[in-house]
């Protein structure tokens, strides 16, 4: 289809063309022509943020909660530069995220312009690919672009930069290709895996006597269907499973074979089967250092398997003896078909004896906390929102530090795309845009936000945009009146010296919430917590439910830096003298 | 991230792990649009690898592509890296490692040259043996006084570096090179 039009009109178009039925924005001199299309138009809903990032992180929710790309509409100068968090937070994470940005006129691109910046020039490492697009006709061919950029291969960031004077020119406007894939130039991720290497894999796989599947992002992005053949190959195999924090739910948390997340705040047996295992199959995931530990100690005996869609991430950090590029969904069809058609014959009493060995390790029982009557253990909270929340169709964001790692231990996940968090960026602040994101695309959910005290203020200005739009999100703060995990941070590696980590002169939560025009709830009892939790449910608006928790808690296991996985703190050994001496002076300077 | 500059396929292709420093010789075919040198050298500056020459010109004007010569050093995992960091750049059409291509083919190296303007002024005997070297380097004179040359020179970084050594205690002045230019050994192309 071709036409003439405007650009502004252009934009409004090619997103409905893409499918777009959300964008998240904010209104600024050089976007007003496209926000004068908006609001002349149906079927494309815009969602006003209080912040653009907000708009950032909302549509990374929108985009992780249902698979399809999140877009962001936002102006030149200070909008563009909102932005660069949450597009960074994508980058790291791989989310699908299409942002426009308006400029200022051409002819005054590089004059210092009220509102201008060198859009490109700033957001070019933190996205996938960036175009400034100068001539109107070139408008829709990048439109289209962008977004299988955006969505396909290792999906990631991306911003399409129009200057003022584009957007009210008029040009000629062309759908999208019909497949992308087949004409693009330059740009040509490979999705099939190769059959030879994923034949070698299999045969690895069967010899293996002590094997583990480490799972990450990339299966959730490569779609359900990926995660549909992750669990039969777990079921097929009978291997023991592990996962990065953003693969959390690929497999479902009460299925047999789960150990729990890998890593610094990983579960005991997780680490271990890692460290002790003969071969590794990395599905999706990149070696990152929150999984790996010390890199010269991680899993030192064992063969690895590398499934990656992204060539840069094999060999990044950890040297694998097998690499597949490929997509995972694609790559885990081939290799179940393949594991079935060959006549497998495993060393069953390796494999028993191995389980035996993991079960050691799980009645280690590393996620172990001391219940108190008084006051109200973080980790309670969390297991008491899961009881009350798991038979619901239910979305958990979080924002960064102890809060989140406590929702990734305690909070069950059976399905992928209900997990939204900051894993690669780790952005305080997430959390509120994300939920919104969600709630949506997702209008019928609960979208809960596990947050804690000081992330939450850090975009605490969308609870205006939640109840704008009468989005009901929750938000469930884990009040602890500490940055708690850079607390935990000073007490192992600055003698306890708590710099800047309390948080004097919290606000009051409850009026915080009236205040927006949402309902503010406060719990401080054990006993009290599963009413407020069912209250905070029931009401139909948004909520800021101050839960208040033991202050000193402290999030274990944990791997300290420049440790290896079989050199985790766990909770019963983390005395005061234990955690001072926690981290050795090299380990120091790590982060 | 294109399917042709993926390894050959191989299981178990990684032998051996050497943290040995090495120089190699990377050549791109990237689409001649504004910022494509930027998210080049932007990618080398952000990750920290090193770029030791860098050339970069418009070689198939119809199709609006340009070759762009770098030579880094790194371990060989940081040169795999490397490599395949800028093929994930959407406007690079193809990198090959110009030095693995060589090696591959029992070369010693791909075939690089560069090209230096080298200026000397001087008078008497200085000036006599400047000329002298020039022409035994098969320098070209391209512009001259009673008291200066500008040489143009053109040979293997080597050889340049070994022109300019010997230039100056005879009145070297300036010099500008353009960086090395390299192709493959042999009728194939890239």
């Amino acid at each position: 289809m071709t036409r003439e039009m405007t650009g502004a009109e252009m934009v409004i178009q090619a997103l409905k063309d893409q499918g777009v039925d959300t964008i998240f924005g904010y209104p600024g001199g050089a976007v007003l022509p496209i926000y004068d299309e908006i609001i002349q138009q149906e079927g494309l809903e815009h969602i006003l943020v209080r912040h653009e990032q907000g708009a950032g992180h909302a549509a990374e929710g929108y985009a992780r909660s249902t698979g399809k790309p999140g877009v962001a509409l936002v102006t030149s100068g200070p909008g563009a530069t909102n932005m660069v968090t949450a597009l960074t937070d994508a980058m790291l994470d791989s989310i699908p995220l299409v942002c426009i940005s308006g400029q200022v006129p051409t002819h005054l691109i590089g004059n210092d312009a009220f509102q201008e910046c060198d859009t490109v020039g700033i957001t070019r490492p933190c996205t996938k690919h960036n175009w400034l697009v100068r001539d109107v006709d070139d408008l829709a061919r990048v439109l289209h672009e962008a977004f299988y950029v955006a969505t396909s291969g290792r999906p990631g960031p991306v911003v399409v930069d129009i200057p003022k004077d584009v957007q009210f020119a008029t040009g000629t406007y062309q759908g999208p290709t019909p497949n992308p894939a087949a004409v693009h130039k330059s740009y040509r991720p490979q999705v099939k895996g190769d059959a030879v290497s994923i034949r070698a894999a299999v045969e690895l796989m069967a010899a293996a006597r002590k094997p583990v599947l480490y799972t990450g992002g990339g299966v959730v992005n490569s779609g359900p269907q990926a995660c549909q053949l992750l669990r039969e190959l777990v079921s097929l195999t009978g291997f023991p499973i592990t996962s990065t924090l953003m693969g959390l739910g690929a497999y479902p948390a009460s299925g047999e074979n789960w150990l729990g997340m890998l890593g610094m705040h990983g579960t005991y047996e997780a680490n271990m089967t890692m460290h002790d295992c003969d071969v590794m199959v990395c599905i999706g995931a990149r070696f990152d250092d929150r999984i790996t530990g010390r890199t010269d100690a991680f899993s030192p005996n064992s063969r690895k398997i590398h499934i990656d869609i992204d060539p840069s991430s094999i060999n990044k950090t950890v040297n694998v003896d097998l690499p597949i590029i490929g997509d995972v969904g694609h790559v885990l069809e081939d290799m179940v078909r393949i594991w079935r058609a060959s006549a497998v014959k495993r060393d069953e009493t390796a494999l028993k004896d191995w389980w035996t060995q993991i079960d050691g390790w799980r009645a280690r029982n590393s996620l172990a906390y001391k219940p108190n009557s008084d006051v109200i253990m973080p980790q309670y909270a969390i297991q008491r929102l899961y009881e009350l929340t798991r038979h619901r169709k239910t979305f958990i964001s979080t924002e960064v530090g102890q809060h989140q790692m406590w929702a990734a231990q305690f909070y069950g996940f059976e399905e992928p795309n209900h997990w939204l968090t900051s894993g690669g960026l780790g952005t305080m602040g997430y959390g509120l845009p994300a939920a919104i994101g969600a709630q949506v695309a997702h209008r019928d959910a609960l979208c809960v936000d596990i947050a804690g005290d000081a992330s939450i203020l850090m975009n605490i200005q969308e609870m205006s945009t939640a109840v704008q739009f009468g989005l009901p999100v929750k938000v469930f703060i884990l009040n602890n009146q500490y940055m708690g995990m850079v607390r935990q941070w000073q007490q192992l590696l600055h003698g306890n010296r708590l710099s800047h980590s309390y948080t004097d002169s919290l606000p009051d939560f409850v009026k915080l919430a009236e205040a927006y025009g949402g309902v503010g709830f406060r719990v401080e009892k054990p006993g009290d917590l599963d009413g407020a939790i069912e209250e905070m449910i029931a009401v139909d608006k948004p909520v800021l439910m101050d839960c208040r928790v033991a202050n000193l808690t402290n999030c274990f296991p944990m791997i300290p830096s420049g440790k290896a996985h079989n050199e985790m703190l766990l909770p019963d050994e983390a005395n005061d003298e234990a955690v001072a001496n926690a981290i050795s002076a090299e380990g120091k300077s790590l982060v | 991230m294109n399917a042709q500059n993926v390894d050959a396929p191989s299981a178990y292709f990684l032998a051996e792990v050497s943290n040995e420093v090495e120089t190699h010789t990377l050549s791109l075919l990237v689409d001649n649009e504004p910022g494509v040198l930027a998210r080049v050298i932007g990618l080398f500056s952000g990750r920290g690898y090193n770029i030791d020459s860098l050339t970069v010109s418009e070689t198939e004007h119809e199709k609006h592509l340009s070759r762009i010569t770098i030579v880094t050093t790194g371990t060989p995992m940081i040169i795999q890296q490397i490599r395949h960091q800028l093929d994930r750049l959407v406007p690079v059409h193809r990198v090959t490692d110009l030095t693995v291509r060589a090696l591959r083919a029992n070369q010693d190296k791909p075939l690089e040259r560069e090209l230096a303007l080298v200026k000397v002024a001087g008078t008497g005997e200085k000036r006599l043996e400047a000329l002298r070297l020039g022409d035994a380097f098969r320098a070209t004179v391209i512009d001259a006084t009673t008291e200066h040359f500008v040489f143009e020179i053109t040979g293997r970084t080597s050889k340049i570096e070994q022109f300019i050594a010997i230039m100056k205690p005879l009145g070297l002045v300036e010099v500008s090179r353009t960086g090395v230019a390299a192709v493959q050994r042999g009728p194939e192309g890239l």
